[in-house]
């Protein structure tokens, strides 16, 4: 409407209320309670309920959280500073205990002049993991993830150099098998020899290479057995090895169960199946008992390796499953998109259907890795000492921390639930950035 | 089913049917299970030919497509493409499946790839093309089909013809011999339905040999040189354009005709 066309309109408002707060009732926290705390009977009565309990819960830790003490030697001396503080019969929390131990919660019985070493090795996880955690850092990065398996096995269990560069050498004879195999003998002949170079590498020359090369120039570290690891270090190493193979291993067996050959999906169906229906702990006495019986003797396989295996078998089953769902909720267009344009099942596999139906299973594998973690701990029952309950019955077996119950599970408590909603954090990070319909 | 009207004029001068063959279909027959889906199908495709295929659902239209490019498997007969016959051999499958072009319902494209993306994966992956000319040949098909400004976007942020259009440009990009087109408009509104019916005029106009089940009749009078008619997994009726509707032989087609045009 142009100016002079206003001034014939019959009634034209020429000086503007001022603008005012919506009336109380309907306006911040009020009308936020009003709508989520009130708005029913129903709803009255929960919140009712819900502030009832939470004021029990407060009203039993409030005390003791805050009558907390920290600088103390042992529990008894704890008892007395409270008993000064807050009166005879107060109850507070012994923080002294972490101050103390912490180490061995966090590193078991690890050589402490050593410690250097596991904290080295944790902070080049880090480097590690970048480059597969983020994309856009340079691609160059992976390099180092690469040969990270065999740096942390030299920090971390120490001995000659030469043990990991062997294994490593597995990996690149496995390649060059197969760049050799390629042109004269076709691909499938070539992944055999890729895969078997490497096996029979492994069980009869590496060894031998490796004494020869530490004869010639004999570089290492000191030797740390695998007794002495224990805490979030033994966490840590069993978990993010297992995450690390079971998520590979898993996306292998969930493709072979929808194979259309008939031995690859009968052996992944019955591993599957089979895996599942045991419980974790069952395969853990599997693993430090039975084993023994079928090795030769005089075998010295380490313990933590053959957790390890149990613990990754374990969790690809479920992966498998996980995955597989994220599978079939992919619709056969795009199988067959990727046929009419001459995709071959593993180049299809790889730029098209893994790509969407690992996206879809991103909660589902997450989920995995976390139950994969925490199942960490049950390794307490062939003997190593897991941060919960192995650590924290060492500490309680003390003589300084007789009769402390709650704080010694509460600190691996805490580092359980930040390292696991961390993953969580990073699944939902992961999820937002590939998404890609925009609707 | 619709019948758009096709008001462009046409350019016929590249469309000629050369006497070299393209597709030969002989004595081919097809089970699901227990069910014969195809029954003794015999139909020669020439170079150059513009052959629609119609026929009431059910009655083995896209079976028979997919068993060109092998989506589908036959058991009896034999089905010889560019000279190659369809055997269980991957490699002459491979080689049939690179000079034959899909085009289907629902699109298909990689929703987890953005449109260039999806039109160069082929290309890099399959013919082992560098990626600067693998990108610069999507982006001489993305101009043809008229979208080269939605390169950078993803499947999902497109409208249904325009993302056909670049399910038709992904698969030139390959630069098939042969088009194969599986009701490429029936999932799309009126409005788009025409932006692809046009793009496939163009594509007739340059000389491709295509196969399109569509019911799309003002398209199969305007460009198809041959319209077969199926029934029952067989081939019922087939003749060009003006014939096939204005004097069309068996009851079933008459039937049929008398269904989708209304009249
Ligand atoms: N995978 C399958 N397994 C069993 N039967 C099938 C399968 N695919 C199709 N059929 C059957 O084969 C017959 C032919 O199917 P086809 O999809 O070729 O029909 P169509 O002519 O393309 O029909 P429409 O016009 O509905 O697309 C139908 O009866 C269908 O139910
Ligand atoms: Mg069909």
């Amino acid at each position: 409407m142009s100016g002079t066309k206003a001034n014939s309109a019959s009634f034209v408002r020429d000086t503007m209320l001022s603008e005012q707060d919506p009336p109380i009732t309907e306006r911040g926290v009020v009308k936020w309670a009003r709508e989520n705390l009130f708005s029913g009977p129903l709803n009255t009565f929960l919140t009712i309920i819900g502030a009832v309990a939470i004021y029990i819960i407060l009203k039993g830790l409030a005390p003791w959280l805050l009558h907390s003490v920290w600088n103390a030697n042992s529990a008894a001396e704890c008892r007395e500073i409270i008993a000064a503080a807050y009166g005879e019969g107060a109850h507070g929390a012994c923080w002294g205990v972490v101050r103390e131990r912490w180490a061995q919660f966090l590193y078991g019985f690890y050589p402490s002049e050593h410690y250097w070493r596991v904290n080295l090795t944790f902070i080049l996880l880090f480097v590690a993991l970048a480059p597969i955690l983020f994309a856009n850092l340079p691609r160059k990065m992976l390099w180092f993830s690469v040969i990270y398996p065999a740096v942390a096995l030299l920090l971390l269990w120490g001995g000659s150099v030469w043990v990991p560069v062997a294994a490593l050498a597995g990996f690149a004879l496995g390649w060059l098998a197969y760049r050799f195999a390629l042109p004269v003998t076709g691909s499938l002949a070539a992944t055999v020899a890729a895969v078997l170079v490497p096996i029979i590498w492994w069980l009869f020359f590496a060894g031998w290479f490796a004494g020869l090369a530490h004869g010639i120039l004999p570089l290492g570290m000191e030797q740390v057995p695998s007794s002495k690891f224990g805490g979030f270090l033994l966490s840590l190493t069993i978990g993010v090895t297992g995450i690390a193979f079971s998520l590979p291993l898993g996306v292998v067996l969930a493709l072979g169960r929808q194979s259309d050959m008939f031995l690859v999906k009968t052996l992944s169906v019955g591993f599957i199946e089979f895996i599942r229906g045991v419980p974790l702990i069952t395969l853990l006495f599997t693993a430090s008992l039975l084993l023994n019986y079928f090795l030769p003797p005089g075998t010295n396989f380490d313990i933590i390796l053959r957790v390890i295996i149990m613990v990754t078998l374990f969790s690809a089953a479920y992966i498998a499953e996980v995955v597989r769902g994220g599978l079939a909720a992919l619709p056969r267009g795009q199988y067959e998109a990727a046929d009419a344009l001459g995709l071959d099942y593993w180049k299809a596999q790889q730029l098209i259907i893994m790509p969407q139906a690992l996206k879809i299973s991103i909660p589902g594998i997450v989920s995995s890795f976390i139950g994969l973690f925490k199942d960490t701990t049950l390794v307490i029952f062939v003997g190593l000492l897991d941060p919960l309950k192995g650590i924290t019955d060492a500490i309680r077996g003390s003589f300084e921390w007789k009769g402390i119950y709650w704080e010694p599970f509460l600190f691996p408590a805490l580092i359980f639930f930040l390292i696991c909603f961390g993953m969580s954090r990073y699944s939902m990070y992961l999820e937002n950035k590939l998404k890609r319909d925009h609707r | 089913m619709s019948e758009l009207a096709i008001d462009r004029t046409i350019d016929r001068s590249h469309m000629q049917v050369s006497d070299e063959v393209a597709i030969q279909i002989t004595g081919m027959n097809k089970w699901y299970g227990a069910f014969h889906v195809l029954r003794d199908i015999n139909m020669t495709v020439n170079r150059g030919e513009r052959i629609v295929i119609c026929g009431p659902s059910g009655s083995g239209k896209s079976t028979l497509i997919r068993c060109i490019n092998r989506l589908e498997e036959h058991q009896q007969g034999q089905i010889i493409v560019d000279g190659t016959e369809l055997t269980s051999d991957l490699k002459n499958i491979d080689k049939v499946r690179s000079e034959v072009g899909m085009v289907f319902q629902h699109f298909n494209l990689f929703p987890h790839l953005t449109i260039l993306e999806n039109c160069t994966l082929a290309p890099i992956w399959v013919r082992k093309e560098p990626r600067k000319e693998a990108e610069a040949t999507a982006m001489h098909y993305l101009e043809k089909v008229k979208i080269p400004e939605q390169a950078n976007k993803y499947p999902g942020q497109l409208s249904g013809g325009q993302q056909q259009r670049v399910a038709i440009a992904r698969s030139l990009c390959m630069k098939p011999r042969i088009m194969l087109f599986d009701e490429p408009t029936s999932a799309l509104d009126p409005e788009m339905i025409k932006e692809v019916l046009d793009t496939m005029i163009e594509l007739a106009e340059e000389g491709m040999t295509m196969l399109c089940v569509t019911h799309e009749m003002g398209f199969a009078q305007a460009v198809a040189n041959r319209v077969i008619f199926m029934d029952q997994g067989q081939i019922v009726e087939q003749n060009e354009p003006k014939e096939f509707f204005n004097n069309p032989q068996s009851d079933r087609t008459k039937l049929f005709l008398s269904q989708i045009l209304g009249h």
